[in-house]
């Protein structure tokens, strides 16, 4: 366990000193504030609006932003060691890859909750102090929730970075596959599944298209935004299949856990048998 | 006493490739140990089962009478790298601390570190300000880190200013005589000659001899080069004496069977020269004798 603090103490100081939570806490605080004062400003309506459509922008815009900033943040994790010489002499050290990573993923995991702490929390201070007969319970809750979620979800793909990571023989080709895995997963998946669902005209069973959702960890995640609000996950494009998914928002948080288990356990695996 | 590091018939393949082929020897407590061989002969190999980086395919290898991978024994383990690198965000100190951490060291023994290896005033200069002498400095300060009783070192005088050189071959004594065992990797032979205590020559995977410089001499049978001055012109006749060349300033050298070697000494000694040295078969002449006999390495080093 030592050893594991040691390197997660590593990797959070690494991301104060080069700024990366400083950087992403100012983004999100930013955006934040902005989404939920400016959110509907399309529909020339300017100034908060409600709390339900302010987690819901929120959530888009962090199904976008989390996968992306994990990948960056922990892209060149394992292979970025091996390329600046480290990794063998870490290896030399009384420490396990296991815990190696296990570290790696502490510290990161550390640097990306503090900032969506700090930075989307702000937001809710600001509702909280700005907007007038605004329930507090209800913004709690829900910024609660979206806090969690969205750290679970950037959790995820920092996992998917250590896949990549411990695959990866060049910096360069981990950076690739990075992007490679944010495109498919926040832009691709979900244009298939509607591909899929209007080119089948039916042949697929309706009862099965709600269940890909499931196959996505950021659409498991819009999921748990948009549960608990009243029609919520309505009109939303393929997250309006969500209504037929017979699942309660305690079995999404679970999808979520066991993506996370899983990716984890793989990256465990890769980085195991990588050679150095 | 057991051994430090024990081979016994250990094999590594990689794949179908076998790179190592049934290689045994130990190191004692408080040995210097060189481990030689030209460029693929299995010194990296043989080095990254002792620090348990790989498993061994065959045989058996204990380290500290147990396995490489126990962090117990890794703990006692320290390791210079060839070209060592560190994170250059981190200074000098933060390194080292982190390092420390990591082997459960003390921080008062950073300190020490770094004013063992002459960094105090740069140790809060981050790394990457570091010349390369300075690197290797700092990266023999953390491989002493925990006082480890295995030190390995690969090539641990690249980069190194002749004095620096100097300091580290008389940090290697003291260890030794404290009784740390020391496995150096060096392509500069006439440095280490004097510290080591025993030579492992590996050529293409194997084994080709392991020993000390008595041992490798005697195995060798190398002729002896007696240099005298002041006797120009005399005769000098033993059938011992492989061949006479003239070389500058009135020297000649003679190229003596070793096993008659005192005999022609005494010989020359009654012709009075005025000057005799006797020059035992060099550690790099050792080196290139049995590495060129396993028909290894031609001239430019280039595996035939």
């Amino acid at each position: 366990m030592r050893q594991i603090f040691n390197i997660a103490r590593k990797e959070f100081s690494d991301g104060l000193r080069n700024r990366w939570m400083l950087a992403i806490s100012l983004l999100f605080a930013v955006l934040a504030v902005g989404i939920a004062w400016f959110g509907a400003a399309a529909s020339g309506q300017v100034g908060f609006t409600s709390i339900p459509a302010t987690i819901a922008s929120l959530a888009s815009l962090a199904t976008f932003l989390m996968p992306l900033i994990a990948l960056l943040l922990a892209y060149d994790a394992i292979v970025g060691e091996e390329e600046g010489g480290t990794l063998m002499l870490l290896l030399t050290y009384p420490l396990s890859r296991s815990q190696l990573l296990t570290g790696k993923f502490l510290g990161h995991g550390m640097i990306l909750g503090l900032s969506t702490l700090l930075g989307f929390g702000s937001a809710a201070v600001a509702i909280a102090v700005l907007v007038p007969d605004v329930s507090i319970s209800l913004l709690v809750s829900a910024f609660v929730r979206f806090i969690l979620s969205s750290t679970l979800l950037g959790l995820v793909f920092l996992a998917f970075a250590y896949v990549l990571s411990s695959r990866a023989t060049e910096k360069s080709t981990a950076a690739g596959l990075a992007l490679g895995v944010w495109f498919l997963f926040v832009l691709v998946f979900d244009l298939a599944l509607l591909t899929i669902l209007v080119v089948s005209e039916g042949k697929i069973s309706p009862e099965l298209l709600p269940w890909l959702l499931l196959l996505n960890p950021a659409d498991i995640y819009r999921l748990i935004n948009l549960a608990g609000f009243e029609a919520g996950a309505q009109g939303l494009g393929v997250m309006s299949l969500a209504g037929d998914l017979p699942m309660g928002l305690t079995a999404l948080w679970l999808c979520l856990l066991v993506w996370l288990g899983v990716i984890l356990g793989w990256a465990h695996l890769a980085f195991a048998k990588r050679v150095g | 006493m057991s051994a430090v590091v024990e081979l016994n018939k250990v094999c590594q393949h990689y794949g179908k490739f076998q790179v190592l082929h049934d290689i045994s020897w130990n190191l004692q407590p408080g040995e210097i140990m060189g481990l030689f061989g030209h460029n693929g002969a299995g010194k990296t190999t043989t080095v990254r089962l002792i620090l348990g980086l790989i498993r061994h395919s065959g045989g058996e290898l204990k380290v500290l009478g147990g396995q490489a991978q126990d962090a117990k024994i890794r703990q006692q383990i320290g390791f210079l790298p060839e070209n060592v690198m560190f994170y250059p965000q981190l200074t000098g100190l933060e390194t080292l601390q982190h390092f420390a951490r990591l082997k459960g060291a003390s921080m008062a023994q950073v300190e020490q570190l770094l004013e063992q290896v002459g960094l105090t005033a740069a140790s809060r200069q981050r790394v990457k300000a570091y010349s390369k002498g300075m690197r290797q400095r700092l990266g023999l300060a953390q491989a002493l880190l925990g006082n480890p009783k295995l030190l390995i070192m690969d090539e641990p005088t690249v980069g190194l200013d002749p004095i620096a050189t100097q300091s580290l071959y008389r940090l290697m004594e003291k260890l030794r005589n404290e009784g740390t065992s020391i496995i150096i990797c060096s392509h500069v032979l006439p440095g280490v000659e004097s510290y080591i205590d025993k030579a492992v020559v590996m050529a293409r995977g194997h084994l080709e001899v392991a020993g000390n410089l008595y041992e490798l001499r005697e195995h060798a049978g190398l002729p002896v080069r007696l240099r005298v001055r002041g006797l120009a012109g005399r005769e000098i006749s033993h059938p011992a004496i492989d061949s006479r060349s003239t070389l500058h300033d009135g020297w000649e050298e003679l190229a003596v069977r070793p096993d008659a070697r005192l005999e022609v000494v005494g010989q020359l000694l009654q012709q009075q020269p005025l000057d005799l040295e006797v020059r035992p078969p060099s550690l790099e002449d050792l080196y290139c004798y049995y590495t060129e006999k396993a028909g290894a390495v031609g001239v430019a080093g280039v595996q035939q």
